[in-house]
């Protein structure tokens, strides 16, 4: 990245109000035994979350499996419902919204899902998938839908030729392509993607991230990316929240979290990225042991049964997002000075 | 320790399924490796290169309507292609190991890990009950699973991703097999766990002196554990060279435009090159070189003629005319 990219970075955050705020989410699911089906104890698969996006910018979500972001962002989509805490579009509170009052806002945030495979309704042409979107949410006339859905069509990489066709007669590639030109067809301002490039091969994945990143400048678009290749979150985002077991260990804008990562748990992760034995690696963090179970948490800090760093205090106090410099928040008590 | 002797060599393996009168899949069409006794050779390619069909070929895994139709697969000297089901029965497990990209599809799920390994060992080994026990625990803890006695006792769906790969390994090394086929071992698992899981493939290999087929579509993994890498497209290798030449300098079109795709986090880059176009269906190849609908370098000639694999110095071998005369006329 140049200076002159940080420089937009920077600029580009801050100066407006931020596009999406989430104030202190949490989704719990609960687990449920025997006969009567009593809650015997909660998933706390998101876990008092916090943030802005602000528009135009992407803000890219890293973590592993069980870590919360996928829930995070249907929990965001309304998809599923929060079990705490507020969600801001704009100025809207969306947290309390009936799903017939969100209708409308379903046209401005959209999502973009990992497997095109499963995503696409395999009896519906490509024609009659995006159409659909166009059906339920305006009220164009037949014209005006077949124009809108033959520029998108084409905006995506695809030709016209292909509406008539159904999803199994594309590639993996081409299916995520009809994906986002579905999600995009009603002209969202904020776009969730869930690994959206993961069930792809590499020389495809770069392709449809490059038409992602076109279209975000083309269509001004917000994104949240979702995704837990280090190196395409790189690629993708200006800030990264990094997730574990529910919580957000650190979130800063991208040059921080690669070139200064602070939680022991971030620099594991890019640790962890193989790279040849002749590159000069940064301090090398390894985990022992398993990713604990969302289920049984352990106490204090979500890392610390696995943490090289891990003390008394870790294992009693769970840590705060504190901000240590501008951009950059860390969830460590190394960083406490108290 | 490195020696000459190859414990593996394949020599024009062809692989076709017969899909029906006119339709021929051609997933392994004409590969030649070979490994050397404590190596690593990685396989590196894409879904459809024909990576994952040439190691079923080797364990002679493939079920009808594939067929090894031409080649041979020395295993120190003995042809496995003219091997009975019999015999191969005794390799497999004994001199050629696997280990599966999905531990929880690979293990039975209704029988005890200790179960699984106690009937690994037996059908090998001739060793009493107790005392195959008493191997599979000393292989748990070498494979690092913590309170191997009561794993033993424990079902797959109760240990996770990493652990059960862990158990994988175990079994797989359990007769030390001197060729490990390993086929996207830590696809499967987080990226914590990846490390960790190949870092205890590699300590296998150095323990019981293994040679490794590693078969991935992660370069980064083939740069930090790889010594010889070949690289496939299309049921052919299209560049085969030492790990370190490979990622210095890799020449093939294909390797170059794969390498330039991935996003890289130590040099950044605005928009990522890509390769135009998919992977062409296995019974669908191009006549001609098979990359030549995507190659951004073609040439009249691609179209119709199928380029050779052209040795360049230092067993760097490329299968493209560019490189036909065995210089490298790269334009830089």
């Amino acid at each position: 990245m140049t200076m002159n990219d940080i420089a937009k970075i920077d600029s580009k955050e801050k100066t407006l109000p931020p596009l999406i705020q989430i104030k202190n989410v949490k989704k719990y699911f609960p687990i449920r035994k025997g006969l009567l089906k009593k809650t015997v104890g909660h998933v706390k698969a998101v876990d008092d979350i916090s943030f802005d996006i602000y528009k135009g910018e992407t803000l890219g979500i890293v973590g592993e499996s069980g870590s919360g972001k996928s829930t995070l962002g249907r929990v965001i989509l309304k998809l599923s419902p929060a079990t705490d805490g507020e969600i801001y579009y704009k100025d809207e509170n969306l947290t309390h919204l009936t799903n017939k009052e969100m209708r409308q806002y379903r046209q401005d945030i959209q999502m973009i899902f990992q497997d095109p495979f499963s995503s696409l309704n395999p009896k519906m042409n490509v024609y009659e998938l995006l159409e659909e979107p166009l059906l339920i949410q305006t009220s164009f006339i037949k014209s005006e839908r077949q124009k809108k859905v033959s520029a998108m069509i084409e905006k995506v990489g695809l030709r016209k030729s292909d509406l008539h066709k159904y999803p199994h007669e594309f590639s993996g590639g081409q299916r995520q392509r009809i994906s986002i030109a579905r999600a995009l067809i009603l002209e969202p301002k904020f776009v969730v993607c869930d690994e959206s490039v993961s069930a792809l091969d590499v020389s495809i994945q770069g392709q449809v991230l490059n038409l992602m990143k076109d279209l975000q400048e083309e269509l001004q678009l917000t994104y949240m990316f979702i995704s837990h290749d280090l190196s395409v979150v790189h690629h993708m985002s200006d800030r990264v929240a990094v997730m574990y077991l529910g919580q957000i260990m650190e979130i800063a804008n991208n040059e921080s979290i690669y070139n200064d990562p602070l939680h022991p748990y971030t620099k594991a992760l890019l640790s962890s990225i193989p790279t040849g034995p002749d590159e000069t690696e940064m301090q090398e963090v390894r985990l022992k042991g398993d990713i604990p179970s969302p289920a049984n948490p352990p106490k204090g800090c979500p890392l610390s049964t696995r943490c090289p760093f891990a003390f008394d205090r870790c294992t009693k106090e769970v840590p705060k997002l504190r901000k240590i410099k501008d951009d950059q928040q860390v969830a460590c008590h190394l960083y406490d000075k108290n | 320790m490195h020696t000459d002797l190859n414990i593996l060599q394949i020599d024009h393996l062809k692989t076709y399924f017969h899909l029906n009168e006119n339709k021929i899949a051609k997933a392994v069409d004409g590969v030649s490796l070979s490994i050397k006794q404590g190596e690593t050779l990685a396989l590196v390619g894409e879904s459809g290169s024909g990576k994952s069909m040439t190691a079923l070929s080797i364990l002679k895994l493939i079920n009808p309507p594939g067929k090894i139709v031409e080649g041979a697969i020395y295993l120190n000297g003995e042809n496995l292609v003219s091997k009975t089901d019999k015999e191969m029965e005794s390799i497999r497990g004994n001199e050629i190991a696997m280990v599966f990209q999905e531990p929880m599809t690979a293990l039975n799920p209704v029988f005890t890990i200790g179960n699984q390994l106690v009937e690994m060992i037996r059908r090998h080994k001739k060793v009493s009950k107790k005392q195959a026990k008493e191997r599979a625990i000393e292989l748990l803890k070498i494979v690092g699973i913590p309170r191997p006695d009561e794993i033993m006792h424990e079902y797959p769906y109760q240990l996770s991703g990493g652990m059960r790969q862990r158990v994988m390994i175990a079994i797989a090394i359990s007769c030390e097999p001197q060729l490990l086929i390993a086929d996207e071992p830590t696809t499967a698992l987080d990226v914590t766990i990846q490390g960790q899981i190949l870092d205890l493939l590699m300590e296998m290999k150095k323990k019981f002196d293994m040679s490794i087929l590693l078969i991935t579509h992660d370069l980064g993994v083939v740069a930090k554990y790889a010594d010889e890498v070949a690289v496939m497209y299309g049921g052919q290798v299209v560049e085969k060279s030492s790990t370190k030449q490979l990622m210095n300098s890799p020449k093939h079109p294909y390797t170059v435009g794969l390498m330039s795709s991935l996003p890289s986090i130590k040099n950044p880059k605005k928009r990522l090159a890509t390769i135009e176009g998919t992977i062409p269906p296995a019974y669908d190849f191009p006549s001609g070189c098979r990359f030549s609908t995507r190659c951004p370098k073609v040439m009249d000639r691609c179209i119709n003629e199928s380029p050779n694999l052209y040795p360049l110095k230092d067993h760097h071998d490329i299968r493209c005319f560019l490189y036909e005369k065995g210089v490298d006329n790269d334009d830089e």
